[in-house]
């Protein structure tokens, strides 16, 4: 029963973490129709500078904790909104040359954080509360699972909050269903394509940070790492539902947490046949529009 | 064509070439829509009606000359365009499903709405409807959010784009009977393949064939030559609903 609970804690911890970068990938394609493959580069460069500042603030405290977190979203939006102002703005309805931008992009940006912090992964300290764990049930849960969970809890309820009760959400709602006619009731859609690149690079960078905790490091690989899973989520979920999004999230990583411990270490294979038995009978996802 | 229809113009368009990919939709394109009237553009199915309206709105890329007022719009992006005070109501409505009525007019609103009162006296059933799903609505009354969602703003004009489609024949009468209404505070630029909600509306109309303006001029003496409303538009011009043009 505690090997239950402790993969199911941890799971969920993880799914937490592919929520975060899945969330934003999903509006994303759902606004705009852009697979953002930079996606993970925003994530890596919000843990090395939230890595940076826990450093220079103590990398012990809660309060370097929340630094870091803090500076990790203004990072990750900052960097995704230019992203979108710079490059993909031009590039709207042109999918061959926006995967080529975002790709080499993500590229550049893995040689260039190479360049600046080494090839080898920084591992990292945190609050010592993080590095403890808690007994559920039997089960002796790692705390930094906690902190994930409520993290992307409150992430999630976050963005539903600003979709279903600011203007800029009701565009965005709109957008996903039917981006020409919002364009053809005077609204500038194109602000709203970049209030969603920052939303979704914010929340990928609070991943980003949270991400370091979880594995233990930051390196220049840990978007990448992440991104091929988040975009197996986002698929999983269909492309443009963030409830999709959350629940493929739990479902992808607590599948993974048990067929690693029960079928012999599994669990990425297990998540790629889930993928295809998904695909097969609901080609658009389980929250998915039919198109 | 006929003669130009005399006074200042609301929308002026000369000249106006649209393609979707590298199909050409519309070729030439002439038309003057004056103030205070409806001029409706009509013609066969495939002659490039929608095309136009869209092509207007910089909603597909296009070349020619497009004025409102007076100044040109045509190099403006599509919001912009709008935003000087053009309303439009698509083919097929295109409203948002899975908002709710009241969301679906928010959205609409620009500078105050100040036509909320005309709204709320055309559509008092979509009122009572505010927080019901778009997408769970009737065709009729998803069309009437359509039109309020344009009729909420202070337009200079309203494109309207088969309003009557698909809608059971009291829904036809109770949509022209809004738009009718609706014309006495905005010129309407409308595209109706029924003949008799034109005949009903428009002042003005506008023959399209094959991408081209082969018509222009008033309507009633339009609809008096029954030899060319059958030559121009396959129909007779009293509107048998089952001809080709209100199909």
């Amino acid at each position: 029963m505690s090997t239950v609970i402790l993969l199911l804690i941890t799971g969920l911890g993880l799914g937490a973490l592919y929520f975060l970068v899945a969330s934003g990938l999903s509006l994303i394609y759902g606004l705009m129709g852009v697979l953002n493959f930079a996606h993970g580069s925003f994530l890596t460069l919000a843990a090395f500078l939230g890595w940076e500042t826990a450093r220079a603030l103590g990398a012990d405290s809660w309060v370097s904790l929340f630094a870091a977190l803090g500076v990790g979203a203004v990072t990750g939006a900052l960097f995704a909104a230019g992203t979108e102002f710079l490059l993909i703005r031009r590039l709207y309805e042109r999918h061959i040359e926006q995967v080529l931008v975002t790709v080499g992009l993500a590229l550049a940006t893995v040689a260039l954080f190479d360049g600046i912090w080494g090839t080898d992964p920084q591992f990292i300290r945190g609050p010592q509360w993080l590095a403890e764990t808690t007994e559920i049930l039997g089960a002796r849960i790692p705390n930094n699972r906690f902190l994930l969970i409520a993290v992307a809890v409150l992430v999630l309820v976050g963005i539903v909050l600003f979709l279903r009760f600011t203007r800029f959400g009701l565009v965005i709602r709109a957008g996903v269903e039917n981006r020409s006619m919002v364009t053809a009731l005077g609204i500038d859609v194109r602000r709203a394509f970049t209030v969603v690149f920052a939303i979704g690079g914010a929340a990928a960078g609070i991943g980003g940070v949270l991400a370091s905790h979880y594995f233990g490091y930051v390196s220049p690989q840990l978007g990448g790492s992440l991104l091929i899973f988040a975009f197996i989520v986002t698929v999983i979920g269909g492309l443009g539902s963030l409830p999709g999004a959350a629940l493929a999230s739990v479902v992808v990583a607590v599948l993974q947490q048990f067929a690693n411990f029960y079928l012999a270490g599994t669990g990425d294979l297990m998540v790629v046949l889930l993928l295809a038995v998904v695909l097969l009978l609901r080609p658009s996802g389980l929250f998915g529009r039919r198109t | 064509m006929s003669a130009p229809i005399p006074g200042n113009p609301v929308l002026r368009v000369e000249g106006l070439a649209a393609s979707i990919g590298h199909q050409p939709v519309i070729e030439r394109i002439d038309l003057e829509v004056p103030a205070g009237r409806v001029t409706a553009i009509l013609g066969r199915n495939g002659a490039g009606k929608t095309s136009t309206i869209k092509a207007i709105l910089g909603l597909i890329p296009r070349s020619g000359v497009v004025e409102l007022a007076g100044e040109r719009i045509d190099g403006l992006l599509t919001h912009r365009i709008v935003r000087r005070g053009v309303g439009y109501v698509p083919e097929d409505r295109e409203v948002f499903a899975s908002l709710t009525v009241a969301e679906n007019l928010r959205l609409a609103e620009r500078d105050g709405a100040p036509g909320r009162e005309l709204v709320v006296e055309l559509f008092p059933d979509i009122v009572q409807r505010a927080g019901q799903r778009a997408g769970t609505l009737s065709g009729g009354q998803q069309q009437m959010v359509s039109l309020a969602r344009a009729l909420l703003n202070d337009n200079r004009i309203l494109l309207v784009d088969e309003p009557t489609k698909g809608l059971a024949p009291k829904l036809v009468t109770e949509v022209a009977a809004a738009l009718e209404r609706a014309a006495q505070v905005v010129p309407i630029l409308l595209v109706e393949q029924n003949l008799q909600v034109a005949r009903r509306l428009a002042a003005q109309v506008v023959v399209i064939e094959s991408g081209r303006t082969v018509h222009a001029g008033p309507a009633d003496e339009f609809f008096a030559d029954e030899e060319r409303v059958e030559r121009l538009l396959g129909v007779h011009s009293e509107g048998d609903p089952t001809s080709e043009a209100n199909r």
